[in-house]
C-alpha cells in the first residue's frame, strides 16, 4: 500500500516540479527578459450574445507579468498540496491557464486577439478528434486495438460528402457516414476477432486501403464530375434559445451545427453507459480479463464484435463533420492524421471518455492558437508556431500525466481453450 | 445435489487427455481428484464447467443428463468453479465482480450493485469471512480473492463447487482456513470437487479420493490410504516421498550476503538489507509466500537484478557488480524460477541448451568455431548421466516435458565447477517423479560439499531438504531457524508473525 502511495507522490512531485519551473520561466521570459512593448487587445464577442465585456486592453508586459504571477502563485498552492499529500490537479490547472495566457498576451503584443473565437475554433478542431477517440475508446475498452480510426473518419467523410451531393440533403450525408464507418469496423472486427490477425498491422492496412480508395475515387470521380459528386450542402448553426446568449460560453457551445450537439450527446451517453450500465460493466470486463468474463457466461467475441461496430458508427459521425458538418466538399486525405491524434488523445486521456475529450480539446486549442497567432501576424516564426501543439503535448504527457495503463487484454485476441 | 460423470473422453489431436472417465460425487461430499500435472484433472473439470466440450460421455446432475456446452449452462445447473487462476477482473471491485454476468438493472439501465453488496455481506457473515464489497480486487491478498470466488459461487447457489488446485497460491494458514471453510460448506450440504496433487490436504478433508493418471481413473480410494500409497498410484511406481538426508559435517561459510538490498525499476526496495550465509555442504532454504522478495534475492545473487546494494561474497571474493557471466563462472550455479522464460532457449536444440554457458570455451569452441561433434558427444553424456528422456539431442528443447526440461537446466548448471548452487523454485510444476529426482540431485550437491541456497514456497520441500531455513516476509529475512522447526511455526513466520521461541 505504502508503495502505491509513494508512487503517486513521485508522480505528483514530477508534475509540481514541471509546472513550477514553467511558471517561473514564463514570468522571467514573457515578463522581463523579452517583454512585449505594445498593448494587447482581447475580444470577447462573437455573435449576438449578451455582452459583459466587449474588449479588454492591457499593456503586453503588464499582462504577461500578471498572468505569470497567477501561475507562480498557483504553483505554490500545488507545492502546498503536494506536501499535504493531496490532489494537485486544481492548482496545476490554474497554473497552466496562467502560463498559456501569459504567452498569448506576450505573443500578441500590439494585436487583437479574438478570445472567444480562439476557444470556439479549438472546440471545432477537436470535434473529429473527440469522435475518433470515442471510437478508439469503445474498441480498446473491449480489448480490440483500433488503429483504423483515421480510415473510419476518412471513409465516412467521403461517403457523407458524396451522398449529400447526390441527394442534395445534408441529413442523408449524416445518415450514410456512420454506415461507412461501420463498414471499416466490420473489416476490423472480422479479421481481428474471427481470424485473430495482428490488430496494429490490420489497422494500418485498413488506413492505407481507405486512403488509396478515396484518393482514386476523388481523382476519377469527384474532380471531373464535381458538380454532381462533390458539392455537398452543409448544416447550418442552430442557436439553442437563451443558452446561446450566454456571454463567452454561448457562442462556443450553444450555437453550433447538429454534429457538435451529437458529439455532446454521444460523450455523455458513453460516459454514463460505460460506468453505470450492464453493457459498460461487460465491456470493461472483456477488455481486462476475457477468460473471466467467459466463465461467467459472457460471449466475449460477440460483444467485442458488437462494440467494434458501434465504434465504427461513432467514428462515422465524426467523419461527416468534415464534409456536411463544416466545409461541404470532400478533399483529398482531408482528415490529415486526425485519426492518429485521436488515438493520442485516447491514451493521453487514460482511456476514460472525459479524459479523452479533455485531451482532444487541448490538442484542438494548441492547434488553433497556432493558426490564430499566425493569422494575426505575431513576430514568432510560423515554423516555431507549428511546433506549439506538439510541445504542449510532450510537456503534458511527460510532466503531468501519470502512469497510463491500457485495458489489460487490449489487442489480445480471445480464444477459449487457452484455459486448459 | 449429486454429480455423475459417465465415460467422459476428450482428445486433443492424437493426445487423449481424458479416457472414458467415470466419477460420482454424492450430496454433501468432498471428493478429491488426485493426479500429477498433465494427468487430465483440469481438462475434466473444464468439461464439467462447459469451457471444453467432451468428445463423448454424459454429465448427470441428480440423475438427470445435462447438456453443458457453455459455462452459463453449468451455472444454471448449480455447478460453480473456483479456478486455479482466479476468474476475477483485477480492476473491478468485489461487488462488480460478483455482479458480472448476472447483472440486474434498475431505471435507465443503471446497474444494481447494492443487492450484490448486501448478499456479499450476508455470505461473509455466515462463513466468518472479512470481505469488503467495495475493495478493488487487485489490492486484496490472494487468500481473500479466493474467498471472493467462493462467495460468488455461493451467491449464485452452486450446489457442486469445483476447487481447482485451490491451495497452490495460499500460505499454510490460508490453506488451513480454506480446509475449514470446505468442511463448513459440506456441513451445509454443498458437494465439493477438490482437485490437487497435495497428499496431506487430501487426507485431511476428503471423503472419497479418485486418482487419475494419464487421463484414466486409476483407483477410487478412501482417505485412510497412506500418503505413500497415494503417491505411488499417482505416479505409477513406488515413490520415495522423503529423500534421505545423510548426516555429515558442515563446512565453512562459502557465500556471505551482508546488508543486501535490491530495488525495482521505480527504486522501491523489494529486498531490504538482508544478511545470511551458506556453509559448504549445507542447504539453506529460503522459505516464504510467493512475492515476498525471494525471486529478486535469488536473481541478485548472480547479478541478474539491476539495482543491488550491499555485499555478496563468494569464498571471500566480492561478487556484487560482477557481470552475470562472471558470477556464473566464479562458481555459482543458478536454476531460475521459470525454466521456459529464463532457463532455456525453447527453439534451440537440447545439445545447444546444454552448453549455453560454455559455448565460448574449450572443448566446445575452437577459435570462432563451435565444434559440433564435441557438443553432441558431450550432450549424449549429460543425457545419460541425468536420465533425460528424449528422442534426440538435436530436437528443440521445447518438445520436452517439464521434468525433462528442468533436468536439462540442472545438467547444464552443474557442468561448470560449482561452489554454490542457487535453486529458485526448482520443482514448481513438476510431477512427483521429477521432484524426487531434483531433490536427490540437490542433496547430492550438498553431500559433495557445495553450498545450496534453495528458494521454495513449498513447505514440504523446505522441511525435507533444508539444514537451516530463512523465512522471507515483505523483502526481509524475518528469522533463520533450524530444520527441526515445526510446520506451524514455519507457517506463522511465513505469514509475518515473529515467534521468539522459534529462533535458533
Amino acid at each position: 500500500m505504502s508503495e502505491i502511495r509513494s508512487n503517486i507522490q513521485k508522480r505528483r512531485l514530477r508534475g509540481v516540479s514541471v509546472i513550477s519551473a514553467l511558471s517561473v520561466l514564463s514570468l522571467i521570459f514573457f515578463g522581463f527578459v523579452s517583454p512585449g512593448k505594445d498593448k494587447t487587445t482581447f475580444g470577447f464577442v462573437l455573435n449576438n450574445e449578451w455582452v459583459i465585456l466587449k474588449e479588454w486592453v492591457i499593456a503586453a508586459a503588464t499582462g504577461a507579468r500578471i498572468f505569470s504571477l497567477i501561475s507562480v502563485i498557483a504553483s505554490l498552492f500545488a507545492i502546498l498540496a503536494y506536501r499535504k499529500r493531496a490532489q494537485i490537479i486544481v492548482p496545476v490547472a490554474f497554473a497552466t491557464f496562467g502560463i498559456f495566457m501569459s504567452f498569448i498576451t506576450w505573443a500578441a503584443s500590439g494585436k487583437f486577439i479574438p478570445f472567444t473565437g480562439l476557444l470556439q475554433g479549438a472546440l471545432l478542431l477537436a470535434v473529429p478528434l473527440v469522435f475518433g477517440s470515442m471510437s478508439g475508446l469503445i474498441c480498446e475498452r473491449s480489448g480490440v486495438i483500433n488503429i483504423a480510426i483515421e480510415g473510419q473518419l476518412l471513409a465516412s467523410a467521403f461517403v457523407s460528402g458524396v451522398v449529400a451531393s447526390l441527394t442534395h440533403k445534408t441529413i442523408w450525408g449524416l445518415i450514410a457516414a456512420p454506415i461507412a464507418g461501420a463498414a471499416i469496423s466490420f473489416l476490423l472486427a472480422t479479421f481481428s476477432i474471427k481470424f485473430s490477425v495482428d490488430q496494429v498491422i490490420l489497422g494500418f492496412v485498413l488506413n492505407v486501403l481507405v486512403i488509396g480508395l478515396t484518393d482514386f475515387l476523388y481523382k476519377k470521380l469527384l474532380v471531373p464530375y464535381q458538380a454532381t459528386w462533390n458539392t455537398a450542402p452543409t448544416f447550418g448553426h442552430i442557436d439553442i434559445p437563451i443558452l446561446s446568449k450566454l456571454p463567452i460560453l454561448g457562442p462556443i457551445l450553444f450555437s453550433q451545427s447538429v454534429v457538435v450537439y451529437l458529439m455532446f450527446a454521444i460523450v455523455a451517453t458513453i460516459t454514463f453507459a460505460l460506468f453505470k450500465t450492464k453493457w459498460g460493466l461487460r465491456t470493461r470486463a472483456i477488455g481486462e480479463h476475457p477468460t473471466a468474463a467467459d466463465t461467467v457466461g459472457i460471449d466475449v467475441n460477440k460483444l467485442r464484435f458488437k462494440n467494434v461496430m458501434i465504434a465504427g458508427l461513432i467514428a462515422g459521425v465524426g467523419g461527416a463533420y468534415y464534409t456536411v458538418g463544416s466545409v461541404g466538399a470532400f478533399g483529398k486525405e482531408m482528415t490529415a492524421g486526425a485519426g492518429f491524434i485521436a488515438l493520442a488523445a485516447l491514451i493521453f486521456g487514460k482511456w476514460s471518455p472525459l479524459g479523452a475529450v479533455f485531451a482532444a480539446l487541448l490538442f484542438g486549442f494548441a492547434d488553433n492558437l497556432q493558426s490564430t497567432l499566425t493569422i494575426i501576424g505575431v513576430s514568432i516564426p510560423s515554423e516555431f508556431m507549428l511546433m506549439v501543439p506538439y510541445i504542449a503535448t510532450i510537456i503534458a504527457v511527460t510532466g503531468l500525466v501519470g502512469r497510463v495503463r491500457a485495458p489489460a487484454a487490449d489487442g489480445v485476441p480471445y480464444q477459449r481453450g487457452g484455459a486448459h | 445435489m449429486s454429480l455423475e460423470l459417465r465415460g467422459i473422453t476428450k482428445t486433443f489431436g492424437s493426445f487423449t487427455a481424458n479416457d472414458s472417465i467415470n466419477l460420482r460425487v454424492e450430496t454433501g461430499q468432498i471428493h478429491a481428484i488426485l493426479g500429477e500435472n498433465g494427468a487430465g484433472k483440469s481438462t475434466l473439470m473444464n468439461i464439467v464447467y462447459g469451457l471444453l466440450k467432451a468428445d463423448s460421455g454424459e454429465i448427470l446432475v441428480d440423475e438427470k443428463i445435462m447438456n453443458i456446452s457453455e459455462p452459463s449452462d453449468a451455472l444454471s445447473a448449480g455447478i460453480g468453479m473456483v479456478h486455479q487462476h482466479f476468474m476475477l477482473i483485477p480492476v473491478f471491485t468485489v461487488a462488480e465482480n460478483i455482479v458480472l454476468g448476472h447483472e440486474k438493472t434498475g431505471k435507465l439501465g443503471v446497474l444494481d450493485i447494492n443487492t450484490a453488496r448486501e448478499a456479499i455481506l450476508k455470505v461473509s457473515k455466515d462463513f466468518g469471512f472479512e470481505v469488503d464489497p467495495d475493495a478493488i480486487v487487485e489490492t486484496l491478498p490472494v487468500g481473500v480473492q479466493q474467498k471472493v470466488e467462493i462467495i460468488r459461487a455461493l451467491i449464485y447457489e452452486a450446489k457442486v463447487l469445483i476447487l481447482d488446485e485451490p491451495t497452490a497460491v495460499l500460505t499454510p494458514q490460508e490453506t488451513d482456513e480454506l480446509l475449514k471453510t470446505m468442511q463448513e460448506l459440506k456441513s451445509k450440504g454443498t458437494s465439493i470437487i477438490f482437485i490437487t496433487h497435495k497428499l496431506r490436504e487430501v487426507r485431511a478433508v476428503a471423503d472419497q479420493i479418485t486418482i487419475i493418471r494419464r487421463g484414466k481413473v486409476i483407483a477410487a480410494v478412501s482417505p485412510q490410504t497412506t500418503e505413500g500409497e497415494l503417491a505411488s498410484m499417482m505416479v505409477g511406481r513406488a515413490v520415495d516421498l522423503a529423500p534421505v538426508k545423510h548426516k555429515h559435517s558442515i563446512g565453512d561459510p562459502i557465500l556471505v550476503a551482508t546488508d543486501l538490498t535490491v530495488r525495482d525499476a521505480l527504486g522501491t526496495a523489494v529486498v531490504k538489507k538482508v544478511n545470511f550465509h551458506v556453509n559448504a555442504g549445507e542447504v539453506l532454504a529460503v522459505a516464504g509466500v510467493q512475492g515476498n522478495g525471494q525471486s529478486e534475492l535469488a536473481r541478485a545473487i548472480i547479478n541478474l537484478e539491476e539495482h543491488i546494494e550491499g555485499s555478496i561474497k563468494l569464498d571471500g571474493r566480492e561478487m556484487r557488480g560482477e557481470s552475470i557471466y562472471g558470477s556464473l563462472h566464479a562458481g555459482i550455479a543458478f536454476i531460475p524460477e521459470s525454466r521456459e522464460l529464463d532457463g532455456l532457449v525453447g527453439s534451440f536444440s537440447i545439445a545447444e541448451n546444454l552448453i549455453l554457458d560454455l559455448h565460448d570455451q574449450a572443448p566446445y569452441a575452437k577459435g570462432i568455431n563451435l565444434s559440433a561433434g564435441v557438443v553432441l558427444a558431450e550432450a549424449e553424456k549429460r543425457v545419460t548421466e541425468f536420465d533425460i528422456r528424449l528422442q534426440s539431442v538435436s530436437d528443440a528443447v521445447s518438445t520436452l516435458s517439464g521434468g525433462n526440461k528442468q533436468k536439462v537446466v540442472i545438467a547444464r548448471e552443474l557442468s561448470r565447477p560449482v561452489k554454490v548452487l542457487v535453486a529458485s523454485q526448482p520443482t514448481r510444476g513438476l510431477d512427483v517423479g521429477s521432484i524426487e529426482f531434483v531433490h536427490e540431485r540437490i542433496l547430492a550437491e550438498r553431500d559433495a560439499g557445495r553450498g545450496v541456497i534453495l528458494f521454495s514456497t513449498e513447505l514440504d520441500e523446505v522441511m525435507a531438504l533444508a539444514d537451516r531455513i530463512a523465512v522471507m516476509y515483505r523483502g526481509e529475512i524475518l528469522e533463520i531457524v533450524d530444520s527441526n522447526v515445526t510446520r506451524e511455526e514455519l507457517g506463522l513466520l511465513m505469514a509475518g508473525v515473529v515467534n521468539k521461541k522459534a529462533s535458533a
